[in-house]
């Protein structure tokens, strides 16, 4: 597969077509703004936590393929998991698409299909915008993130 | 004068040796910056080689002549702009702080409450920025002149939005995201009607053709010498004489005194007083050697190509339905600009870098413009002197790959 080809596979033009769980959850536990100032690609991130464990999670917004898709993916993978649960994940995740050789042994699910991502390093903060703004949500800051 | 030749001239600028993800260098992307002739490096290695040293303090020949270049500098953009007099051309970095400059000393001098500053619906922020910030502290209001789908400036309600009150009208002269060529005589002769003041954002325009500031009769026009093929970090702005006068200092330092105690300073002239400090020497002297190449092109066949070039990239966009074009002004220079249904701009953008193909995908630093059509972002291609029928095609076949990435 070329780089090309493997970056915007089936499952990614899929997920940036019709991204899963798009929309706003009514009264969240916590949600936040990301922006890339760079696309203008901006998103919100809602979040229903209860007990410690993602309940729900929804984000809306626009955005290049590369950040729909995996806002959309992240959105699936993390729905039903620990909060304590999310920073392993976003570091296998973020070693994964930069191409790092760290290993882990997370099972990072569809998000796999991302690591295209590392050989485009112009692309990566398009693939991690809705995964800072998810950690700020979590943080709940009430400020706009920002991959700048 | 030379018979121009885009391959022949092409030449003249070594990157397009440069292979990118090994295919030859398709560089669309002139707008945003433009390739440097082999001149510029080569008057770059003769100034530090033979001459370099401060200017305006010596005593030594190497400021002396340091200094004579700097300021033949001065004359070359002076003469290239249409004017008689180097003393109404002041240095900076680029038009963005050529704007702030005039923003910030026009308004200390000229703009009180309740006055009103024009700008247009076109503008890159860098225009509109620098003007927010003055009105906010003088007490005064931006308005905006509007423009319609196709991109042009509405001329009549500019005519209304001209008040007693209004103080200055910045406009550019084209518009970096749609090519839009203002018409800036007709611009000037209302704004003055009014007494306005006008200055012309040129940052596009001059690389797409000479001017001429007296002809245009614009108080200020200011330019990046990077846009010029020129280096980055020079620019200038030309204001007339009487205003300049007129007009407090900029930043304080070196070079801008005549004379300093610590109770009270008097200002160098006009000028110097806006060149405070050790300016971009070497940026202006290349700058100038840019210019002295400039000026033994044919212009006139120049236009013509590069007209010829973005047609051509009109004309094999109108193959694709997909392909919705942005702004389709009555006179447009050097720019296209358009979106693709369902594929972001970045994603274009990447697409085509693979191809060796560089265009600009993003809002183009004019945010307010892509509101007005309702999207985030285009794809934007745009041509220079060196820019061949080949490079539009290789655009327009990369354009049909990204379709097919996309399975469109
Ligand atoms: C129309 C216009 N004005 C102003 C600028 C700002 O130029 P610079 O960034 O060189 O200061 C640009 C460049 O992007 C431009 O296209």
């Amino acid at each position: 597969m070329s780089d090309l080809e493997d970056l915007y596979q089936e499952l990614i033009l899929d997920h940036s077509r019709h991204p899963r769980n798009f929309g706003h959850i009514e009264k969240p536990t916590c949600e936040a703004q990301g922006y890339n100032p760079l696309c203008g690609d901006k998103i919100n991130l809602s979040i229903k936590i209860q007990d410690g464990v993602i309940n729900d999670v929804k984000f809306e917004g626009s955005g290049c393929a590369i950040s729909t898709a995996a806002a959309s993916m992240l959105t699936e993978e993390m729905k039903g998991k620990k909060i304590n649960e999310v920073d392993p994940i976003f570091q296998a995740f973020h070693s994964l698409v930069t191409g790092s050789d760290k290993k882990t042994d997370i099972d990072l699910g569809k998000l796999a299909s991302m690591e295209g991502v590392k050989e485009f390093p112009m692309r990566v903060k398009c693939a991690t915008l809705s995964w800072h703004t998810l950690k700020a949500a979590l943080e709940k800051k009430e400020e706009i993130v920002s991959t700048e | 004068m030379k018979k121009f030749d885009p391959h022949a001239l092409r030449r003249e600028f070594p990157i397009f040796n440069r292979k990118i993800f090994g295919k030859p260098l398709t560089y669309l992307d002139s707008a945003a910056s433009a390739q440097k002739p082999r001149i510029l490096l080569e008057s770059l290695k003769s100034f530090f080689e033979n001459h370099y040293a401060n200017i305006h303090r010596g005593v030594y020949l190497l400021s002396f002549e340091a200094t004579e270049m700097y300021e033949a500098a001065r004359n070359k953009v002076a003469q290239y702009l249409g004017t008689q007099n180097p003393k109404e051309i002041v240095f900076v970095r680029g038009a963005t702080e050529g704007i702030n400059l005039v923003a910030t000393c026009f308004g200390k001098t000229f703009v009180h409450e309740g006055d009103e500053i024009l700008i247009s619906h076109l503008e890159h922020h860098s225009n509109i920025v620098p003007w927010q910030m003055m009105v906010e502290e003088r007490g005064a209001h931006l308005k905006v002149i509007p423009i319609n789908q196709n991109g042009d400036l509405d001329l009549e309600a500019y005519q209304k939005l001209l008040t007693k009150k209004t103080r200055m009208v910045a406009v550019t002269h084209v518009s970096n995201a749609l090519g839009t060529v203002n018409p800036i005589r007709t611009l000037s002769d209302l704004a003055h009607k009014r007494g306005a003041k006008i200055l012309v954002d040129g940052a596009q325009a001059l690389a797409h053709a000479p001017t001429n500031v007296c002809e245009l009769d614009c108080d200020f026009y200011v330019f990046s010498g990077h846009k010029l093929y020129g280096p980055n970090g020079i620019g200038a702005v030309y204001g007339k004489k009487e205003l300049w006068e007129k007009l407090p200092p900029y930043q304080g330092g070196g070079d801008m005194i005549e004379s300093v105690t610590f109770e009270k300073t008097t200002y160098a002239h006009v000028p110097q007083k806006f060149e405070a400090g050790t300016p971009n020497i070497a940026g202006a002297i290349g700058l100038g050697a840019v210019i002295d190449f400039l000026k033994t092109l044919d212009w006139e066949s120049i236009k013509i190509h590069e007209k010829n070039m973005v047609d051509l990239i009109l004309k094999g966009l109108a193959e694709f339905p997909q392909v919705k074009l942005i702004g389709m002004p009555t006179q447009r220079m050097g720019v296209v600009s358009f979106v693709i249904d369902a594929i972001h701009p970045h994603d274009i953008g990447t697409i085509l870098d693979r191809e060796g193909i560089a265009i600009r995908a993003g809002h183009h630093c004019a945010q307010p413009l892509m509101d007005f059509f309702k999207i985030p972002a285009t794809v934007r291609a745009s041509v220079g002197i060196y820019t061949t029928p080949e490079d539009i095609q290789t655009f327009i076949v990369g354009i049909k790959k990204v379709l097919e990435v996309f399975k469109l």
